[in-house]
């Protein structure tokens, strides 16, 4: 059995792609990170980062498919589920030794499993674009924290950053621990030792706020009960589009 | 500038806005300039939801609920003994800013009762949109509400601030609308539809010669029916709808299943509940006209007037039209495909991609997403043909998609033939 193991970025899994082709060995089994646990049997092949290796697995990618087939890869890798790794792998090689452009051929399982994470990841993506709820700070700047499901920060900061251009903001990913702060300028890749968040609910210390904070807060909840038609009354549906474990992080669902 | 006293404004205001329900946010694609604020994302972004399971794009709010309009269904009739206020465009337009900042909303959506008269309230509710664009520099979403018989030179003047604008029909028939709402004509209504379809192909028309060319409406206009306070049937409905749709061009016709809010008013129906399924239904149908090339004729005709609540009107049309079926999977034209129950737009660009790679089974499809629990009896495919409505009858499909639970084998079939009583809904 071959057991490689990789540092957990994409270019490590790249590379990972690079150096299998070259051993003529492909994996088996792919563990992530120093933290993973000893194989019984045989020896663990693990893989050095290589951004050369990798940028030529990415442009052999694009040619043998496309570039939003690549950039598909890449949204996949985000999910960060342990199975994912090798099912890109198996996708890699499906791409690279067909004579065909395969990403269109949905009657292999392979393509379609890849294609119904992405639309997983996506929609955890766009989700996260909507139920994003800035905090005001004393300073004036902006400040939201999440726990998303999949690690979809950098594919929503673009949007972010268009539409947000006049305030400097921070989001934050409590789960992962890292997040992208905008200082009017450029955005930048943080994290935080000592945030001072309240990590039921995403809430900064209330020293931290800003005066009007908790009143628009309130607002936007009073806003948020008054248009609910009661007759309507439907949780199921509700539950359904705003999952419950975004319930803590938003305002007019919480206590405030 | 915003007090507590406003808490009780957007209180009043916000409840007197919920019927309306219209919420896209979709349909213009308007980058942040200058650096001021916002933009528009064309896919639209629902922020939040409601314990009724609509979705919260908008900051939908009324300028003012006092109205001089007496109509039957709606809550804000001047008749009615309510607590009346109103907001000032400057109120408006910075609690917007605050909530967009804060990523609450994806833009405002202001409607208003009428007051002194359509123009005076229409001018008001264009400065609110103009405030927002000039002074605070905001790029985001705006949906206006055209006042029926206000001027075409203020709706023209609202189109160029607005992403969308819409008038609210109502009442699918002049008699009825006459009726329930004295002050209201066809005329008053469709007179802004059309000056607004006008004014968004002359924009167009301009925008192809100069691309700087203003925009108008860009993201088109929209309007609401009510459902169910009124005998019209489906098929007047969709009619409707469907002229709506192919001759001014809108974007979406919403449905509203009404809610009895004025109960003492012995000219609406008295219903329990809202009728949500017709509703739903008709949704369905709306899909069908806007989505998979289906004529309104097709769905409801003088036969059947009205739409099947137990089952779905794609599977009732092809439970009319057995002659068009099965179809295969592996050459059938896309719109062919689009009409089979069970594949959708989703399915079906995949199904196409998929079969110039190899021929398709039905495990295929049911990786694809393919329902087959309906499918299966309309479609054939690279495999031993199933039984299909063909060999079934149009009437024993129809207690078989009735059924919920799932059918395995033909033995199920050889069973539902002995006791075809099902429960008429669930």
């Amino acid at each position: 059995m071959n057991v490689f193991s990789f540092d957990n970025t994409f270019e490590g899994l790249l590379t990972l792609v690079f150096e299998s082709y070259r051993q003529k060995q492909f994996p088996d089994e792919i563990l992530c990170g120093e933290g993973s646990q000893n194989v019984l049997f045989g020896a663990t092949n693990t893989i050095a980062t290589n951004v050369l290796k990798a940028e030529r697995v990415w442009k052999g990618i694009i040619s043998h498919s496309s570039e939003e087939n690549a950039h598909r890869i890449y949204r996949v890798f985000l999910s960060g589920l342990p199975d994912t790794p090798l099912l890109l792998v198996n996708y890699i090689r499906l791409i690279i030794d067909s004579p065909k452009n395969e990403e269109t051929n949905f009657a292999l399982l392979v393509v379609v499993e890849i294609n119904k994470l992405h639309q997983k990841v996506c929609s955890e993506a766009h989700r996260i674009n909507g139920f994003v709820r800035f905090q005001k700070t004393s300073e004036g700047s902006y400040f939201a924290s999440f726990a998303p499901l999949y690690d979809v920060l950098p594919l929503c900061i673009p949007h972010f950053h268009d539409r947000y251009a006049d305030q400097s903001w921070i989001i934050y990913d409590l789960k992962r621990n890292y997040g992208f702060w905008y200082d009017l300028k450029n955005v930048s890749r943080v994290v935080f030792d000592d945030l001072k968040v309240n990590s039921q609910n995403g809430q900064l210390h209330t020293s931290l706020l800003a005066e009007d904070e908790k009143h628009f807060q309130k607002m936007w909840k009073q806003y948020y009960q008054c248009i609910c038609i009661q007759e309507r009354r439907n949780d199921k549906v509700h539950r359904q589009h705003l999952p419950k474990r975004f319930w803590k992080y938003l305002p007019e669902k919480g206590v405030i | 500038m915003i007090s507590e006293s406003s808490l009780e404004k957007l209180k009043i205001l916000a409840g007197a806005a919920k019927y309306d329900v219209s919420c896209a946010s979709s349909g213009t694609k308007r980058n942040n300039t200058n650096a001021g604020i916002g933009n528009a994302t064309a896919w639209g972004i629902c922020h939040s939801f409601t314990e009724d399971g609509r979705c919260v794009s908008l900051l939908k709010i009324m300028l003012s609920n006092h109205c001089i309009y007496d109509c039957a269904y709606c809550i804000n009739r001047k008749s009615n003994d309510i607590p009346r206020t109103s907001f000032t465009s400057e109120e408006i337009a910075s609690l917007t800013i605050e909530f967009y900042r804060r990523n609450y909303i994806e833009g405002l959506f202001l409607s208003s009762g009428v007051l002194r008269n359509p123009d005076y309230t229409m001018e008001r509710m264009v400065a609110v949109a103009k405030t927002l664009r000039t002074e605070h520099r905001y790029n985001g979403y705006i949906h206006l509400k055209a006042i029926p018989g206000a001027s075409a030179q203020l709706v023209a003047d609202a189109g160029r601030w607005a992403d969308r604008l819409s008038v609210n029909i109502e009442i699918p028939t002049e008699n009825n609308l006459k009726l329930l709402a004295p002050d209201k004509d066809f005329k008053s209504v469709f007179e802004p539809m059309k000056i607004i379809s006008t004014n968004i192909l002359e924009s167009k028309e301009e925008r192809r010669n100069h691309r700087n060319a203003p925009l108008f409406s860009p993201s088109g206009q929209s309007t609401q029916l009510i459902i169910g306070a009124t005998d019209d049937s489906d098929q007047t409905i969709l009619k409707l709808a469907s002229a709506l749709y192919s001759r001014r061009d809108l974007k979406r016709v919403y449905y509203s299943g009404y809610i009895p809010v004025n109960k003492y008013d012995n000219r609406l129906p008295m219903l329990n509940t809202p009728p949500l399924l017709r509703e739903h239904r008709l949704y369905q149908a709306d899909w069908l006209l806007r989505f998979y090339g289906f004529r309104s004729d097709e769905i409801v005709n003088a036969q059947n007037p009205n739409l099947d609540l137990d089952l779905d009107p794609k599977v009732t049309y092809a439970l009319r039209n057995p002659q068009m079926f099965p179809v295969d999977i592996n050459t059938a034209d896309p719109l062919m495909l689009l009409r089979v129950p069970g594949i959708g737009t989703r399915s079906v660009p995949l199904i196409v991609m998929a079969r110039k790679h190899q021929r398709l089974n039905s495990s295929h499809l049911q990786k694809m997403g393919v329902v087959m629990k309906r499918a299966r009896y309309f479609i054939t495919c690279n495999e031993l043909r199933s039984q299909n409505i063909q060999d079934l009858k149009p009437e024993i499909v129809r207690q078989l998609l009735l059924d919920k639970k799932p059918i395995g084998t033909d033995d199920a079939v050889q069973l539902k033939l002995f006791y075809p009583m099902m429960p008429a809904l669930r």
